[in-house]
């Protein structure tokens, strides 16, 4: 850029930056870089001054570019660049310099963390002496959400956008609405019975004018990008499968229950009293109890984390919900038998949520025994099984004899989840549930935009979890959807025609499909729409072909030359 | 002795107390032997008086422990580390001392002199491997030296005769593997012997090596670190055999048998059908199961030294309790393919006056009738 007229901000970020950097110092070496008309520090750029003070002198001092060296663009980029584009800055002409996570957060002697700043500084004032305005730019929404999944989350999440006004497609493989909850008997904390809370909602769903309902369907094929998606969904009575058009998609897919058989020395599958709590709660649903529970039983044990909290079969997490179930249960179970002995075998009883805890004492309080120990193994004795453990409170082993023995199975990612974190390329986290952007501040985005998760298939939780996620991701997915644009990146990308060979390298390594080889032209072309800007493309061309814009080979050379001190 | 130092070597930090691993210790209910109680205090407590637990020699090394634990803690190195520490000043029991000591001057724990370690091939004719071989054969101790084992070794080798393979045995080179030298704590006398006899074997030559008993079998595959050799254990090879059709069985053995799975076989290497597909070939051998087979096969009691291990833990073995558990099925044989388990459940037929009912023999003892 010809004579540019840049302005350096340098942040105390309170005692953060200050107390190890000298920022007078940095401000009064920022001002002696090449470029730099005004060089100032404050107390927190962030702040409403603190912008202020940026906008001020983008207008009074005519500056085509700004340097603002506080802390990591992650927090604060967007903030700067929006106060930029106020004062009439093209936003892509400030780029931050990080003095604090990269500086005084990692240093403590503060003469180098000092000089380690002005470095820095002068590096980004290097570039931005080079950065050329970019055009942001946004696409229009398709007013439309496609939900994957017909259970519990997704209906909650299909209701929600459905009634801000939406179409809404509900994808679901089985031929029934319901999930894994349909399965179950009596919810906590009122015991009632599940269909008083599942009716209503699939009534809802069927009956609401903007929900299509898909049921023995399935996602296959999902091309585009935020805001503009075609689903392919392959379903029962059609021959070819429906390509759908929405604007974003809500994965609900739920889980998988451990298979307990993974576990042979607990006997499942080989001794008819062995049964894991879902087959438990089947008995109880759908038969009456009298002739389901035999009279007889004397002894009804509960063996919880199985599958759960367990290296041997690779599920190191815990599952959350079977400690409150099994107390559920267990507390149904001593309220159907009360001549029975229920025991709980457990390592550590989990009852985190409202009304858990004085749940858990009053299901002690009717009766039902808990016991501290894992249980190791489980044999045949006669007609009854034998439980091979050690009550770690009392330091004894012990063989336990039961009638019945319910597992608490737990949670896993769904088995077919591979396939759909491939269509979507949606990453997994090391236990295999989807992964969600930020554990804490964005527990429904995902890394692909405009995909959002909900329930189960983010990890175990339990229902009025789901339900509050489901409504998270819903109100998520609807800002895109009430905004009707939403913006793409505009530093990506761009192809040299007349450098390119043709040789596809760009769209083997771009893991967004991108570039494209021109089939008329054999050159390679950037779809600026699906470009990320992650600059692998540019790295691999072999002919230089490829710039990505805001990382410019010019760009990034003067960086490196100011760090290294050549003019 | 203070307890810092083998708790952060052996990682004990990641034990939750669970109890997976004390339930599940076959000689639990017979023994002050409490491995969780012992990693806890290994966890809280500065020093350990190792004289105070003398319980220590009544683990079988079966590693139903370590097997299960959900914390991938190893509760069975601690027992070993502690071991060691009671070797290391001597303090083991007798007979003990006098395995290993064999073991160091004569390569096996009898004590009988080396040179006699090949008696058991009079009338044989068996390569030495030292000459080249494909497949060698390692003998091991107990099938060389005890009489009563002795026809395994035998069985296998007209079996392999038969199969036409390419074998040798190390004849009186051959030493003993340091399976159980190692888990009594004698961890000098295991780093000689892997040194020594992996350098036999490796000048050997051999791609495969097979062994008759699930101990060696053990310990060269998973703490050898023979690399390039692939390591078996003979109920693999003579199932493969069979499968490929260069071993047949042409004689019947009608006779309803019941197949106690080793833990240094099954529940520690996961080799649980190969056994069981040998017994099925043999032609009118009706194969029942006990209750508590495979992963929940019951301990025999023979491992982690308790071959040698006599004035500790006067309980009754284990052993005796599974010959009935082996007799309720109705089998008139007892197959094992241990020979620490042959002797250690004949013994407890023996002494239970139950010969009539029940016998005990090796997988490859009903081989050599059926071939």
């Amino acid at each position: 850029m010809e004579n540019p007229r840049i302005g350096v901000y340098i942040c105390h970020c309170g005692i953060n930056i200050a107390a190890t950097v000298d920022v007078q110092k940095v401000t009064e070496f920022a001002a002696t870089l090449p470029g730099v008309v005004v060089a100032r520090n404050y107390l927190y750029m962030c702040s409403d001054p603190g912008q202020a003070l940026i906008r001020h002198d983008i207008e009074a001092e005519g500056l085509t570019g700004v340097v603002v060296a506080s802390c990591s663009p992650r927090m604060h980029e967007p903030t700067f660049r929006g106060a930029a584009q106020q004062a009439g800055l093209n936003p892509y002409c400030l780029e931050m310099a990080n003095i604090r996570e990269q500086c005084s957060w990692v240093h403590s002697d503060r003469a180098k963390a000092t000089e380690k700043a002005q470095w820095l500084v002068a590096s980004v004032v290097a570039k931005v002496a080079r950065l050329v305005p970019l055009d942001s730019r946004e696409v229009a929404v398709t007013p439309g959400a496609l939900i994957i999944g017909g259970g519990v989350a997704g209906m909650v999440a299909a209701l929600d956008i459905a009634d801000a006004g939406f179409p809404v497609y509900l994808v679901e493989k089985t031929d029934r609405l319901g999930g894994r909850v349909a399965g179950l008997d009596r919810l906590f904390p009122a015991m009632e019975p599940v269909t008083g809370l599942l009716s209503p909602l699939i009534e809802r769903v069927r009956s609401h004018p903007r929900v299509t309902l898909l049921l023995s369907s399935q996602v296959t094929g999902v091309e585009g990008y935020v805001g503009n998606f075609q689903a392919q969904v392959e379903t029962a009575g059609h021959s070819a499968p429906l390509v759908l058009p929405v604007g974003v998609i809500i994965v609900a897919t739920g889980y998988d229950l451990f298979d307990p058989r993974r576990k042979p020395e607990l006997g499942y599958g080989q001794y008819p009293n062995v049964v894991t709590s879902l087959e438990l709660e089947h008995i109880l649903a759908r038969e009456s109890a009298d002739t389901a529970l035999s009279p007889a039983l004397r002894s009804i044990a509960f063996i919880q984390c199985v599958g759960s909290r367990d290296a041997q079969v690779g599920n190191p997490y815990c599952s959350r919900v079977c400690c409150m179930y099994t107390a559920r249960q267990a507390r149904l179970l001593k309220e159907l038998r009360p001549n029975a002995e229920v025991t709980v075998f457990y390592m550590d009883v989990r009852t985190f949520g409202k009304g858990a805890e004085e749940f858990y004492d009053e299901a002690r309080a009717k009766g039902v025994r808990y016991r501290r120990g894992n249980v190791s193994e489980i044999y045949r004795r006669g007609e009854r099984v034998v439980l091979l453990g050690e009550d770690t409170l009392q330091g004894r082993p012990f063989e336990f004899q039961a009638d019945l023995v319910v597992l608490a199975t737990g949670m896993e990612p769904r088995h077919d989840s591979a396939a759909l974190s491939t269509l979507l390329k949606l990453p997994r986290s090391a236990d295999g549930f989807f992964l969600e952007l930020h554990p804490k501040l964005r527990p429904v985005d995902t890394a692909v935009d405009g995909v959002f998760l909900a329930g189960c298939c983010q990890g175990p939780k339990d229902i009025p979890d789901t339900i509050a996620q489901a409504k998270a991701a819903a109100s998520s997915a609807l800002i895109p959807l009430l905004r009707g644009r939403v913006p793409v990146e505009a530093a990506t990308a761009i192809v040299d025609a007349e450098m390119c060979a043709g040789c596809g390298m760009c769209v083997e390594v771009c893991p967004y499909g991108a570039p494209g080889l021109d089939p008329l032209w054999g050159v390679s072309r950037v779809n600026a729409v699906l470009c990320k800007g992650c600059g692998a493309c540019a790295s691999a061309c072999p002919s230089k072909a490829i710039r990505l814009q805001q990382f410019t080979p010019d760009q990034i050379l003067a960086q490196v030359d100011a760090l290294v001190g050549v003019s | 002795m203070k307890t810092q130092p083998l708790t952060e070597q052996l990682e004990l930090f990641g034990c939750i107390q669970c109890g997976k691993c004390t339930g599940g210790c076959p000689v639990a209910r017979k023994t002050t032997l409490n491995i969780r109680s012992l990693i806890y205090h290994m966890l809280i407590e500065p020093e350990l008086n190792l004289e105070a637990h003398p319980e220590l020699w009544d683990c079988t090394s079966c590693f139903t422990c370590v097997v299960r634990c959900p914390k991938d803690v190893r509760p069975a190195e601690l027992i070993i580390a502690l071991r060691g520490q009671l070797v290391e000043s001597g303090r083991v029991p007798d007979t003990v001392g006098a395995a290993l000591m064999g073991i160091f001057r004569q390569g096996n724990p009898t004590g009988i002199a080396r040179e006699d370690r090949t008696a058991w091939m009079d009338g044989l004719s068996v390569k030495p491997a030292q000459e080249g071989c494909e497949l060698l054969y390692y003998v091991g101790c107990t099938p060389a030296y005890d009489l009563r084992a002795q026809p395994i070794a035998r069985a296998l080798v007209r079996a392999f005769t038969a199969a036409g393979l390419d074998f040798g045995t190390l004849g009186i080179e051959e030493s003993c593997c340091g399976n159980e030298v190692r888990r009594m704590g004698e961890m000098g006398l295991f780093e000689m012997l892997v040194e020594e006899n992996g350098a036999l074997i490796r000048s050997v030559g051999a791609s495969r090596l097979v062994t008759t008993s699930p101990h060696c079998f053990n310990t060269f595959k998973n703490e050898y670190g023979l690399d390039g050799i692939e390591v078996l254990h003979y109920t693999q090879l003579i199932a493969e055999l069979l499968d490929q059709g260069r071993l047949a069985f042409s004689r019947e053995v009608t006779k309803k048998v019941t197949y106690h799975d080793p833990c240094f076989l099954g529940k520690q290497n996961n080799v649980f059908e190969e056994p069981r597909a040998i017994l099925k070939a043999i032609p009118g051998l009706e194969l029942v199961e006990m209750d508590r087979n495979r992963e929940r096969s019951l301990c025999c009691e023979g491992g982690g030294g308790r071959m040698w291990a006599e004035g500790t833990n006067l309980e009754q073995r284990l052993a005796f309790q599974r010959v009935l558990e082996a007799a309720d099925t109705g089998a008139e044989i007892l197959a094992v393919a241990c020979p620490f388990c042959l002797m250690t459940l004949e013994d407890a037929v023996k002494v239970q006056g139950l010969e009539e009912r029940l016998r005990v023999m090796d997988i490859m003892e009903l081989v050599n009738l059926a071939l």
